[in-house]
């Protein structure tokens, strides 16, 4: 349903007016093959532990998700009231697929699920996130990362 | 979504994603995306399908193995739409009479301290099923996040409800707890409800729902410059309180 036919005349207005960074190319990291690959998530659905610092307007910081404690621990604070939370709340898998991560790591389809995944909060504009970012890819990396999943909401 | 692919990737790791709005994906051309047709909030498609989310996340994670990129490839599969014969199977747990519009505020209290207490079996039945709720990002209990929303609608509290937030701030995430909270007893039910029904649900046929549309104009008329904004964009879908006249 997100297409633009299928959400409000003011969200699609906002959608279509919303400013983008412009980049002149397109950078190319070479991937590991999937089963080697050590796989983390990063998501701008405003996650946090219960109990971390809530996501307000403007927030550019990211929270840390222990992907073991994710099922107790999980809380979404995103300002944002424009889209479903209904579908989240029966099953985090739905922004945050932990599970289905673990599943195709005891698969064997991926490498391994990482110790720690992210969230910001969406609303934010990308060029604020960056020095975060730049941040967190030193993070990951120390986690032995190699392939990261980004998912927003 | 896209820019933090580029930063990462500039920064020597290799990134997939998942986008919901094709556009944007478009214009910031990340490495690699997977454009999916599914309701915001719910990139991996409905919840409870195993089969369906591992579909989505594999489609996404095979487009590491692209020779070359930025891809932007377009995931084929639709989410099932709720049928009527899935949702004879979800019914509102609870359907009080909002109180009329001209009752006083404490009608009001009691009729939404009546509708909490009445969700209570079904948000009961939910954590029993799901051993996990999204209520928590005030910090609040329920019945302290209750009473922070009613504060607002009798006037403005002298201290911020939240600690470590400011006033608005504090009044959002109350309103999230509870909206949490009627959601989760809402959907404890079996069955296939979309958010939009569920949101319609909550907005049109709930006393919270109906106090939130009254506390959205009190705000939106104050002399704070946050309340205003916490009010006119943050408690309420734009699907809900949007109509002709905005655009007049």
């Amino acid at each position: 349903m997100a297409r633009m036919e299928d959400v409000d005349r003011f969200m699609r207005d906002e959608l279509i007016a919303l400013e983008c960074p412009e980049f002149e190319s397109t950078p190319w990291v070479e991937a590991q093959k999937l089963a080697e690959s050590r796989v983390a998530v990063i998501s701008t659905a405003g996650l946090q532990r219960r109990g971390d610092r809530p996501f307000n307007l403007g927030a550019a910081d990211y929270r840390v998700i222990l992907g073991e404690t994710a099922a107790e621990d999980l809380v979404m604070s995103h300002v944002s009231s424009n889209f479903d939370r209904a579908g989240y709340q029966q099953d985090m898998n739905v922004c945050f697929p932990i599970d289905r991560l673990n599943e195709l790591a005891a698969d064997g389809v991926i490498g391994s699920v990482a110790k720690y995944h992210y969230s910001f909060m969406g609303a934010t504009a990308p060029e604020d996130m960056e020095a975060p970012t730049r941040q967190l890819a030193g993070l990951l990396k120390a986690d032995d990362v190699n392939a990261v999943l980004l998912i927003p909401i | 979504m896209g820019g933090l692919a580029h930063y990462l990737e500039q920064d020597g790791l290799a990134t997939t994603q998942i986008s919901l709005i094709r556009l944007h994906s478009e214009k910031i051309r990340p490495p690699r995306a997977l454009w999916v047709p599914f309701e915001l909030g719910r990139p991996l498609g409905p919840p409870n399908d195993e089969a369906f989310q591992h579909r989505v996340l594999k489609a996404a994670l095979d487009l590491l193995a692209a020779p070359s990129g930025p891809v932007l490839a377009d995931y084929p599969e639709e989410a099932a739409k709720a049928t009527e014969e899935d949702m004879e199977g979800w019914v509102c747990p609870i359907n009080l009479s909002p109180p009329a519009p001209d009752a006083d505020d404490a009608a009001h209290h009691l009729v939404i301290e009546s509708e909490i207490k009445s969700l209570l079996p079904w948000f009961d039945l939910a954590m029993e099923k799901r051993r996990r709720s999204n209520i928590g990002a005030s910090g609040l209990s329920l019945e302290d996040a209750r009473d922070v929303v009613l504060s607002f609608t009798d006037g403005e509290p002298s201290q911020a409800p939240v600690p470590g937030t400011t006033m608005a701030e504090g009044l959002r995430l109350a309103v999230d707890d509870l909206k949490a909270y009627y959601v989760d007893a809402a959907t404890a039910q079996p069955g296939n409800a979309s958010g939009s029904d569920i949101q319609d649900w909550f907005w049109r046929e709930t006393a919270f729902g109906e106090l939130l549309h009254g506390l959205r104009k009190k705000l939106m008329a104050s002399a704070d410059e946050d309340m205003v904004l916490a009010g006119e964009w943050f408690l309420i879908p734009s699907s809900h309180w949007l109509d002709e006249s905005y655009y007049k």
